[in-house]
């Protein structure tokens, strides 16, 4: 029999707040994240609009051989699993007397990458490199140093699915768990911010282009979107069994009911509308749920021309016109690796908090979108069920649905 | 640079870069047992080291070294060689 999955903990370190509060008042009130980083017009960088977040300081709270390992995808993430773990009660020495997993979505490294090759490049003498850039420097990085900050004896990898890691991360911790091989998993996805990060992906010419407005630059499914804004943070999602909740007294927060996943076995960056549709048609038959019972549906809309457009009728494919949706990237920008997790913590804090968060700068939608029933401002309405997409690179595709919880 | 400005040196960057307190150093203590080295931490002590004074420790210069007098003499010893 398969195990019931909630969310007892959720932890945000993103552009627009730097903690669940911060976040839901910028949520309701339309807030943009998005700014110009001037390193980025120096670096060559076509668009130098980003979202961003203040460097944090950890020297407080990790001593130098924990921070010499982190990068700042790791940084955020660490935060914003403090800030997780504290909402789901969850005490360091409870940590260490029980098995507590991680599956984090991180699809790169480029600066600690980089940073290392050029002292090499330099000194001629790789003993010159240090000890903590290799740690810094692998995909996992995040999940190896909050396994040993925390020390986690469970289930301990990283999920790399292009801008899907974060989301497809939580749909396999809430496998993992359903299935009874874990109680707990620390789950999310984590998203460096810099120019190298993001040079390649600029190159492509995919970035939104209205430098003189970066509040408005990001706008999903508006006629006049040019292109995304990259962006980045982390959020933590702390999946937990039903019965484990219930017995230590945790706060429930929401359930996770369903996960799809599908693959578009098509174009490497041009996404379709088959492999998406897919992917939420099995998120719902695994929740064991109805198109008609899904009240709003958080978008992974970029604010690119075709992606939003293929999603917009995917939606209209599997759910019709009827349910709510909006894509919180218009006020975020696009948190990659990160944004499959920072965007079930932005759902469920509407769903919590009884309202919908704007798709702000949406004037006016394409023509063969317009039955989608989009919420271009914050309006206040209870739910109890939504759905969130991420797509990815390599046509890779994740769908959740969250319910609100009940006995 | 003379004796005394060698050890001060190495002494702020245990201090700054090691985050080491300043009480625990002393030319007679265990460097390993102060420092609480592991070995990873032995090979930023060669970064931080070629980065402050130009030259380079190898394995062979840790053999034996127990003391942070230990420590300063074989830095001594390393800049000397290369002036």
């Amino acid at each position: 029999m398969s195990k019931r999955v909630v969310i007892t903990g959720m932890g945000i370190y993103s552009c627009i707040g730097t903690n669940l509060e911060e976040v839901r008042n910028s949520l309701f009130e339309g807030r943009s994240g998005i700014v110009i980083d001037k390193e980025r017009i120096q670096f060559g960088f076509k668009s130098p609009l980003t979202g961003m977040v203040p460097a944090p300081d950890l020297k407080a709270v990790l001593s130098r051989r924990q921070r010499i390992s982190m990068g700042e995808e790791s940084e955020y993430a660490y935060l914003a699993t403090v800030e997780a773990l504290e909402q789901a009660k969850l005490r360091e020495e409870d940590i260490l007397q029980r098995e507590v997993g991680i599956l984090y979505g991180n699809d790169s490294v480029s600066k600690a990458v980089i940073e290392t090759t050029d002292i090499v490049r330099d000194k001629r003498d790789t003993q010159l490199i240090g000890s903590g850039a290799i740690f810094k420097s692998m995909n996992s990085t995040v999940t190896m140093n909050l396994a040993t900050i925390f020390g986690l004896s469970g289930v301990n990898m990283t999920i790399s699915a292009a801008c899907a890691s974060g989301s497809h991360a939580i749909g396999m911790g809430f496998m993992f768990i359903q299935q009874g091989l874990q109680d707990l998993i620390i789950c999310g996805g984590a998203q460096e911010i810099n120019p190298y990060a993001m040079a390649s992906f600029d190159g492509l010419g995919v970035f939104a282009t209205d430098i003189d407005h970066p509040e408005q630059a990001s706008r999903p499914f508006d006629k006049r979107r040019t292109g995304l804004v990259p962006s980045g943070g982390a959020a933590t999602v702390i999946l937990e069994s039903y019965e484990s909740a219930i017995k230590r007294g945790a706060p429930i927060v929401a359930e996770v009911v369903g996960y799809g996943f599908s693959s578009n076995g098509g174009h490497i960056s041009t996404p379709n509308i088959e492999g998406p549709a897919k992917a939420m048609r099995r998120a719902l038959v695994q929740a064991n749920l109805r198109p008609q019972d899904v009240t709003y549906i958080n978008a992974h809309a970029t604010s690119t021309p075709l992606g939003d457009a293929n999603e917009a009728k995917a939606i209209l494919e599997v759910f019709g016109g009827n349910p709510y949706v909006s894509s919180t990237k218009s006020m975020t920008g696009h948190e990659c690796w990160m944004a499959g997790a920072s965007e079930i913590v932005y759902s469920t804090l509407m769903m919590q908090h009884g309202f919908i968060a704007p798709n702000i700068n949406l004037v006016e939608p394409d023509d063969d979108i317009k039955e989608l029933n989009f919420v271009s401002r914050a309006i206040k309405q209870e739910f109890d069920i939504y759905l969130s997409n991420s797509f990815g690179f390599g046509g890779t595709n994740s769908a959740l649905v969250v319910k609100k919880f009940n006995e | 640079m003379n004796k005394v400005s060698i050890y001060q040196k190495i002494n702020e960057i245990l201090v700054d870069e090691f985050e080491v307190d300043e009480e625990v150093i002393s030319p007679a203590a265990s460097l390993k047992e102060s420092l609480d080295l592991d070995s990873l931490d032995y090979v930023d002590l060669v970064v931080i080291i070629e980065s402050n004074f130009g030259v380079k420790l190898v394995e062979a210069d840790f053999a034996g070294m127990v003391t942070f007098q230990d420590f300063y003499d074989v830095v001594e010893r390393k800049i000397a060689a290369k002036n």
